[in-house]
């Protein structure tokens, strides 16, 4: 149990794909305008992932290593097909406002690093539960960026108006730049937090020193 | 719209990197000195214009008359994929010189969002063939410019007094939002 929840956790802040190991940024900025956006765009992801690692992990020891790139591919790219005609079909306007940066999971670096860092190695419980942290690691950068920017920018959540009526919107947060400025904070506050959880954790090492 | 147009919208006003947000990944990894970030922009623009000229063509004789449309995210990055392999293998051959310069890039590529999104576009933009492949012009050169801006800027970086809060990684998204900002100032050159 521990040793699974170690695997779930570190995709949350020691290893979180978006602001520590800097991979799948494009669809980071660009969903993260409002928060609906933000919810879907994570959901898609995480389905994708969490599917794509299974079926690898599942079948890691029929893949032949010298074709296990296209192979990767050709999985994680049904997975995304399935997320987007399903989303299409129940839910047209999310599809409609994420556009095409559901098609383009195939391409998100964060699920072919893991699949092949850690799917294609391990077994398929560990490969759902790293699937599973990764996800939640990436929708809450998600959800995160995209409540500031969307409370900021519009005044809203969810497009319900939350700011009070005197409050004039902040164009720029809705605008590509205010994207990359609100990232830039995020990292630099995920930095603060590994390193204050560092120090948390050697405080007690060091009193029974 | 006329070809110029869609050259001007896609390089400038709707630029993939500052506006659209696709190729961060390279945008960040690879634009740590000038002539990489030239290097892995050609790259990029060779690519681009190849997969637009085959995926074209391929959607609208192969797909659309078999009903296969659902099979474009897949048929789509295969043919990216091996495009790339492809060229890496004639450029090793034939000419090594542009290889070895370019070679390492290559293999990044593959997994370049820009790339995917283009072929897409041209397709869900209704484009014809000289349209799409004129559009895949415009974006790369949009990519390379933005590629060679973020080198130069990254060059000051070095020297310059960056907040401590800053240091690292987020200052270059920091001067990506202003770069941004300066080019959302060539919205009102299209209409």
């Amino acid at each position: 149990m521990q040793r699974l929840w170690k695997i779930f956790s570190k995709g949350i802040v020691y290893e979180n794909p978006l602001l520590m190991l800097m991979i799948g940024l494009c669809s980071a900025v660009a969903v993260t305008s409002s928060v609906a956006n933000a919810v879907g765009m994570g959901g898609a992801m995480t389905f994708v992932i969490v599917f794509a690692e299974l079926v690898i992990s599942l079948f890691r020891k029929l893949i032949p290593n010298d074709a296990r790139i296209p192979i990767f591919i050709i999985v994680i790219a049904a997975f995304t097909t399935i997320i987007d005609l399903s989303m299409k079909a129940y839910l047209p306007e999310l599809s409609k406002s994420l556009g095409v940066f559901i098609p383009l999971i195939v391409v998100n670096c964060i699920i072919m690093g893991r699949v092949e860092a850690f799917a294609s190695k391990e077994k398929p419980l560990d490969a759902v539960v790293d699937a599973l942290g990764m996800g939640v690691g990436y929708t809450w950068v998600l959800i995160g960026i995209a409540a500031f920017r969307e409370l900021l920018g519009n005044g809203t959540l969810f497009a319900a108006q939350v700011m009070p009526e005197a409050f004039q919107p902040i164009l720029f947060f809705t605008l590509p730049p205010g994207g990359f400025m609100v990232f830039a904070l995020f990292i630099s506050f995920n930095i603060w937090l590994k390193k204050a959880m560092e120090r948390r954790a050697a405080a007690p090492a060091k009193e029974a020193a | 719209m006329n070809v110029i147009g869609i050259f001007l919208a896609a390089s400038l006003t709707d630029n993939v990197l500052l506006m659209r947000f696709l190729g961060l990944c390279p945008f960040i990894g690879m634009s740590a000195d000038v002539n990489k970030s030239v290097g892995m922009g050609l790259a990029v623009t060779f690519v681009m214009v190849m997969a637009t000229a085959v995926t074209w063509p391929l959607y609208h004789f192969l797909l659309v008359p078999l009903e296969l449309t659902f099979l474009q995210i897949l048929v789509f990055i295969l043919v990216i994929a091996s495009l790339v392999q492809l060229v890496e293998f004639f450029l090793k051959k034939n000419v090594p010189s542009l290889y070895a310069s370019m070679g390492i890039y290559l293999p990044l590529i593959t997994t370049n969002c820009a790339i995917l999104a283009v072929t897409f576009d041209n397709i869900s933009k209704g484009y014809g063939l000289l349209e799409s492949v004129v559009y895949a012009v415009g974006v790369a050169f949009g990519f390379l410019v933005a590629m060679v801006l973020m080198a130069g800027i990254r060059s000051r970086l070095r020297t310059a007094p960056v907040p401590k809060f800053l240091e690292g990684t987020p200052i270059l998204f920091a001067a990506t939002s202003l770069l941004a900002t300066a080019f959302m100032g060539f919205s009102g050159l299209i209409k």
